[in-house]
């Protein structure tokens, strides 16, 4: 599946808007005839824009045959699709009940004092958008955080500045040990 | 005997998500005897080793994939890896340290139920896990393991992996189903079951990761070394789950029958509490299966559970029956989460109705309205303006939404309701202290002044709310209208 691949593209800030739509043109045109392609569709198409833009909703409700109402209301079903332009990095900080009682609440009013944002807003610099995300399990290691692809474990409010920093200079972020 | 992990047998070992480091340790050999097997013996095979589902209802697979008509032409087979219930992490460590045996079990139920396309739903947030699977699978593919003519047998078995979207009603099969037509999550109304009528139309079997994964092994070591393990009923080894502030957090296999004790205590799981605390609550089964007491209170002299009193319930045993004595919903994903005696339950309250207010699909009215109600009056108890009568009408509101059997389309209503309920019921006490304490009259200045939640709510669905301050009282015991 050549799924993955075109998700990963996120190389969104330099193609213009027509280059960005001609590009979602070949991937609806590819899955034109599947059945149940319009979550993997809108995934792509999340992946090409950074997030899912009204003109790329209609073009996709065109491409697969399916009412723009569909379309909006998978969109606004699923939480992992946003209908707002994101932070070139998206970090969720995890809510559930074992990061809860760890001290997932601290960690968050840890970052949205240091990002000066609430949840759901962006930063100025368009660099980090801030959300909430339900248990992703990282249970035993909470609380934890996922900024990106990435899950930080044990992350401690004091130390939240290092691990942003990482993400803000564009270096890899290092990859961590897992434990179980 | 020690006890010798299978399912977690190459955590911890370099390598271990290759094909050569499975294959070295009997990999695919369970698959392969399957395949010499006609898929009606091998049906057989599974229903007499009694594997109950790992996913949370315990049903029987081999009874499962029987209610497929035999006159079928087209079958698939879904994986449910949408593992969502907090606090559950145990298929994420499974793929983690081994997806090839998550795929040979894939092989071996597909083969029994003669599917050709099978579909994993992988829930969107595992991101690692998902490149880890596809690798395995494009490795199982390349040896010949997926594909046309598996082994030389001539069946073909086309799999997928499905990315979720973010949705905790995903999990539920049906759910899962509608997810991957390109739907929104919203579950079926049954019957039909998806074994006559799932995805596309066409009959359709779901398990789970976990279920699967037992079956390479049910296979290479045969029904008897199955049985041997476990208690009455609930047969094989099970992942179990710990998590909060214990010493040791993390995913532990052991035989099913496990106590909550052992687990919260045992050196070989959780190594006891942080900073010899003592435990107030646990969530034994993730989060909707319920809460019990814990060692905080002290344990019943006679040994007897009776579930009104303030009493240790620690020596539950996690399997699939014993549960239900401590007023639990079943034993769901043995993933428990412990609360320690110094948390505050009103944060817990608001936790627990919070996340499923946001996870209600919003198909059935006393789903979507119920939990919504209740995380406002959660708020409002939190922010330190409650009233005991609330704890009434919360009760009550968990009795009305889903108790079994069936108000609602699925389960969701049902595991809301019962983490709220036991919460509520289980720990009267300190909710009645902590409202107690509060500033007088902030309850009513607090709805007076914001119009919150429930101030015209006394009354419940034309029954009397009873007065407050009754210890146990909760408007169940009032008859109902005429």
């Amino acid at each position: 599946m050549s799924v993955e691949a075109q998700v990963k593209c996120t190389c969104g800030e330099e193609a213009s808007e027509e280059e960005l739509l001609a590009r979602l043109d070949g991937v609806l045109k590819e899955y034109r005839d599947k059945p149940g392609a319009l979550i993997p569709v809108l995934q792509i198409a999340q992946g090409i824009f950074g997030y899912l833009p009204e003109v790329a909703l209609k073009k996709i409700a065109l491409g697969l045959n399916k009412s723009y109402s569909e379309v909006a209301g998978v969109v606004s079903f699923y939480s992992f699709f946003s209908t707002k332009p994101r932070g070139k990095h998206l970090v969720r900080v995890c809510l559930g009940t074992a990061c809860y009682v760890r001290g997932g609440k601290r960690v968050l009013d840890t970052l949205k004092h240091k990002l000066k944002i609430d949840v759901g807003e962006t930063t100025e610099d368009r660099q980090f958008t801030l959300e909430v995300a339900r248990c992703f399990g990282a249970c035993g290691l909470a609380p934890a955080i996922m900024i990106d692809e990435e899950v930080h474990h044990r992350v401690k409010p004091n130390k939240m500045d290092l691990v942003l920093s990482k993400y803000r200079n564009g270096d890899a972020p290092v990859a961590k040990k897992r434990r179980t | 005997m020690p006890f010798e992990r299978v399912l977690m047998r190459h955590v911890g070992v370099p390598n271990s998500t290759s094909l050569a480091v499975y294959k070295a340790d009997d990999g695919y050999a369970g698959a392969a005897r399957a395949l010499k097997m006609t898929p009606d013996d091998l049906v057989e095979f599974v229903k007499k080793a009694n594997l109950r589902g790992r996913g949370g209802a315990g049903f029987p697979a081999g009874v499962k994939w029987t209610f497929l008509p035999k006159d079928r032409t087209v079958t698939y087979l879904c994986v449910n890896a949408d593992e969502s219930e907090p606090p559950t992490f145990c298929n994420r460590v499974l793929i983690d340290s081994d997806p090839h045996m998550l795929l040979e079990g894939v092989l071996i139920a597909a083969y029994a139920t003669r599917t050709t396309v099978a579909y994993i739903y992988m829930r969107g947030e595992f991101c690692a896990q998902f490149h880890i699977l596809q690798r395995a699978l494009d490795e199982a593919y390349a040896a010949g393991y997926f594909g046309r003519n598996i082994l030389g047998s001539g069946y073909s078995l086309e799999c997928y992996i499905h990315r979720g979207a973010g949705a905790y009603v995903c999990g539920e099969e049906t759910g899962l189903i509608e997810s991957l037509e390109g739907k929104r999550g919203w579950p079926r109304i049954k019957p039909p079951f998806p074994a006559i009528e799932g995805l596309f139309r066409k009959p359709t079997v779901v398990n789970n990761v976990e279920t699967l994964a037992c079956l390479p092994h049910i296979l290479t070591r045969g029904v008897d070394w199955w049985l041997s393990i476990g208690t009455a009923n609930s047969k094989g080894p099970k992942m179990y789950c710990i998590s909060g502030p214990v010493n040791r957090p993390g995913c532990y296999e052991a035989p099913l029958g496990l106590s909550c004790r052992e687990l919260i205590y045992g050196a070989d799981f959780g190594g006891g509490m942080c900073d010899g605390k003592k435990v107030k609550a646990v969530f034994p089964g993730g989060l909707s299966m319920g809460a019990l007491r814990g060692d905080m209170f002290p344990k019943p002299p006679d040994g007897k559970v009776d579930p009104r009193q303030d009493h240790d319930e620690l020596d539950c045993i996690l399997d699939f029956d014993d549960v239900r004595k401590y007023d639990l919903l079943g034993l769901g994903t043995a993933a428990a989460v412990v609360i320690p005696e110094d948390a505050d339950l009103r944060d817990t309250l608001l936790n627990v109705t919070r996340f499923y207010s946001q996870e209600s699909c919003g198909q059935c009215t006393q789903c979507r309205e119920g939990t919504a109600w209740m995380q406002k009056i959660a708020e409002r108890i939190r922010a330190g303006a409650g009233r005991p009568v609330d704890l009434d009408i919360i009760v009550e509101a968990t009795r009305n939404m889903g108790m079994m059997p069936g108000l609602s389309i699925c389960g969701l209503p049902d595991g809301a309701a019962w983490p709220i309920r036991t919460l509520i019921q289980k720990f009267r006490r300190e909710f009645e202290q902590r409202i107690a304490a509060q500033a007088p009259g902030a309850a009513e200045s607090l709805i007076r002044r914001t119009n919150a939640a429930a101030y015209e709510l006394p009354v419940l669905h034309g029954r009397a709310v009873q007065p407050v301050g009754g210890t146990y009282a909760t408007p169940v015991d009032v008859a109902p209208p005429p």
